[in-house]
């Protein structure tokens, strides 16, 4: 690892460049696109990897029209919960490039573990976004089933789902499904935070001693609720990998290219059998932790107005048009996309109905249960008594 | 038919060895559960035979072991996870409350976990501290779990392979002072055609009260009721077996002939499974009852030292003392 690690934290005590716009000069920081605009051939992470992309001008004008898309629907989850019809949001704001860029390096096959906030993720993945937003408006418990969509359900509890994760990956590789281009490979994903976590310190061991097909994919916002990073820890994150025994990077999280080349890397390198690897995104949380949080609170406006200096779309946006790769046609055409699927998502959480309340005896065990059995019974008796009543 | 007589762990041993070969999906993980074959043995010469992507040694990490086991039942696989002790699965209480529990729920009816966690539990044995506890109520109070313990070698070797086999993410108590006590079992019997997992079994008939009891206290009340018929009265003793759900169904049977109630369990008896078990006999039963439900339990103290042990257990004396204790009312 690199002596004293300049890049650090730009949070860090120490006098590390926090005057620096973006990260370009980090060492330690792979970035292919800067927050300018510029692209970088190539960049080589702490290992010696070299990264690089070699996109079409059609999959770049596609990478822009996720971002723009996944920032469009969580402003209108936003949105709604503002207006009372979801109880509840987890914005992605400032991490669509993180979510992007890794949620695109997932191949077909490969299995995704989201902690609550990866909607970008899932669209990547082909989800419905409408599927998540009943957790959200309380009107189901979220669920689905993780093996049709390659997608775990989302998960709350901070890091549980790395363990999770991990295990799967252990499955892989019983299934003898790594070892060639075309093997399998789990990503989990868990914030700065987490890294805290004992289940993620276990994944860690777990991973690395069955040498699973797995990517630690940390999104480093910065803060867990009101917690800056220097409350979790003292070294940056990435290099926590060395003393679990496997590859850590720590990629430019606003950087949906780098994201994607590092992501790709890892998930790659796993599904041959090379054991798992932790990514640090590093990126920020431009908004609230969720809609009950009150950023205003514990940081200041300032660093607020530096990150969005690098924000992740305008970047791309800027290289689009520099290198003539979009025109002003395109980028209204996808606006009016974006509006047209918020619409749409929109339309379709205020028709979810409300569940019938009985059905909340539905599917605790899948056997059932005698008791269960004999308390919905009482209940609809209980319910039935007031049926013609002035209720 | 091929009847053997085995020790409740080897009947375990055996019941683990036929899910290993019915299923290839059924994974063994666990501390110690490889080369050494468990503490106590549970899992001997699995993993020589199955290999050890079959039977997994762990990392020492009970967390690690739940969840690493839901990924896997996520994927497809059975895992049979041992804790290894008793006061060992509480790093693990999150995963399992949180995660195994729910996960069903969660997402709606659409993923199961398949998971038996095995838990061997109750003191009796001597051991110094986190090695004799009864947490059985703390997952009984779960939903999405259930618990199931077995207390003869019998039902230890049908009983872990009906769990394996349910869809249910099952905690499986194990009688650890128990596991030398030998008995006859059937080992050919097709699983299909054994008495069901979740339903509660007299083990002795009487007619002057009934005893309840599960896992290691059944063998206590049995001799209980050996020697109350030399005093003349007939204890009814009632395995529950299922601890969550409860079937109740014999007990209420039970009591509306005998009258009286006694409960029987080494856990600390405040807001323990007697209180459930008084309160829904008292409920279905009230008519019947001669005298209040009462229970005979551990105490509400952290388990004791080994040498105090036996009084801390509820044993024989104080069966019979509470028996005597229906009939002054």
């Amino acid at each position: 690892m690199a002596k004293g690690d300049p890049g650090g934290t730009t949070r860090s005590r120490r006098a590390a460049p926090r005057s620096r716009k973006g990260a370009a000069g980090d060492p330690a920081l792979v970035q292919l696109l800067t927050p300018e605009g510029e692209r970088i051939d190539s960049a080589t992470g702490p290992d010696g990897t070299e990264y690089r992309v070699d996109f079409t001008d059609e999959e770049y004008r596609g990478l822009y029209r996720d971002l723009v898309l996944v920032r469009k629907l969580d402003a209108e989850a936003t949105a709604l919960q503002r207006q009372g019809e979801l109880g509840l949001w987890a914005s992605l704001l400032g991490q669509e490039a993180a979510q992007v860029g890794s949620g695109r390096a997932l191949r077909t096959q490969d299995m995704a573990f989201p902690t609550y906030r990866e909607h970008g993720v899932l669209y990547c993945r082909g989800i419905d976004p409408i599927m998540p937003l009943g957790l959200f408006r309380g009107v189901d418990q979220g669920g689905w089933d993780p093996n049709e969509f390659k997608f775990n359900m989302y998960t709350i509890v901070i890091g549980a789902q790395t363990l999770h994760a991990t295990g799967y990956a252990m499955g892989i590789t019983i299934d003898g499904k790594t070892g060639t281009d075309d093997g399998e490979a789990a990503i989990a994903y868990f914030g700065d935070g987490a890294t805290s976590q004992g289940d993620v310190n276990e994944a860690f061991v777990w991973a690395s001693v069955f040498n699973a097909p797995l990517v630690f994919f940390c999104q480093n916002n910065q803060y867990a609720i009101s917690e800056p990073l220097e409350r979790q820890t003292r070294v940056p994150l990435y290099q926590r990998a060395a003393g679990f025994g496997f590859p850590g990077v720590r990629v430019d999280g606003n950087d949906v290219l780098a994201t994607y080349a590092v992501t790709r890397t890892a998930l790659d390198n796993a599904r041959l059998g090379q054991g798992p690897s932790l990514i640090e995104a590093y990126t920020y949380r431009m908004g609230a932790h969720t809609t009950s949080d009150d950023p205003t609170r514990y940081r200041i406006a300032s660093e607020v107005e530096a990150w969005q200096a690098k924000d992740p779309i305008a970047r791309v946006k800027a290289f689009l048009e520099k290198q003539q790769i979009a025109d002003a046609g395109f980028f209204a055409e996808v606006d009016e996309q974006a509006r047209r699927e918020s619409v749409h998502l929109r339309e379709r959480v205020l028709e979810m109905p409300d569940p019938e309340p009985v059905t909340m005896f539905d599917n605790v065990y899948p056997n059932g249960s005698p008791l269960l059995d004999e308390q919905r019974a009482k209940f609809s008796r209980y319910m039935e008594s007031f049926e013609g009543s002035a209720h | 038919m091929a009847t053997e007589t085995l020790t409740i762990g080897k009947a375990l041993n055996t019941g683990l060895r036929r899910a290993l070969e019915n299923d290839s999906k059924v994974v063994i993980m666990g501390e110690d559960v490889g080369k050494l074959g468990g503490v106590f043995r549970i899992t001997d010469g699995l993993q020589k035979d199955f290999g050890d992507q079959r039977v997994i040694d762990t990392p020492l990490a009970e967390s690690g072991i739940i969840g690493t086991a839901v990924g896997l039942a996520i994927r497809g696989y059975r895992p049979v996870c041992e804790i290894q002790f008793d006061g060992f699965v509480y790093p693990a209480y999150d995963q399992i409350v949180s995660q195994v529990a729910k996960m069903h729920y969660r997402s709606g009816g659409r993923l199961s976990i398949p998971m038996v966690i095995r838990i061997p539990f109750g003191g009796g044995i001597g051991a110094v501290e986190h090695h004799s506890e009864s947490p059985e109520a703390y997952f009984a109070h779960t939903a999405g779990l259930k618990v199931v313990t077995c207390a003869n070698p019998q039902d230890a070797y049908v009983m872990i392979q009906q769990a394996i086999a349910s869809d249910d993410p099952i905690v499986f108590l194990e009688p650890k002072r128990r596991y030398w006590e030998k008995g006859q079992v059937d080992l050919d019997a097709p699983l299909s055609d054994a008495y069901p997992l979740h339903s509660a079994r007299v083990v002795r008939p009487g007619t002057d009260v009934t005893v309840l009891a599960y896992g290691p206290m059944v063998r206590t009340c049995l001799d209980a009721a050996t020697a109350a018929a030399e005093d003349g009265r007939e204890l009814e003793v009632i395995d529950l077996r299922s601890l969550s759900p409860l079937d109740l169904t014999a007990a209420y049977e039970s009591v509306k002939r005998t009258g009286r109630a006694v409960v029987v369990h080494e856990a600390p008896s405040n807001i323990g499974l007697g209180a459930e078990l008084a309160a829904r006999i008292t409920e279905e039963c009230f008519y019947s009852l001669e005298s209040p439900v009462l229970r005979v339990t551990g105490f509400d103290t952290p388990y004791p030292a080994a040498r105090v042990e036996e009084e801390y257990l509820p044993d024989l004396d104080r069966v019979l003392d509470a028996v005597d204790r229906t009939f002054g009312w």
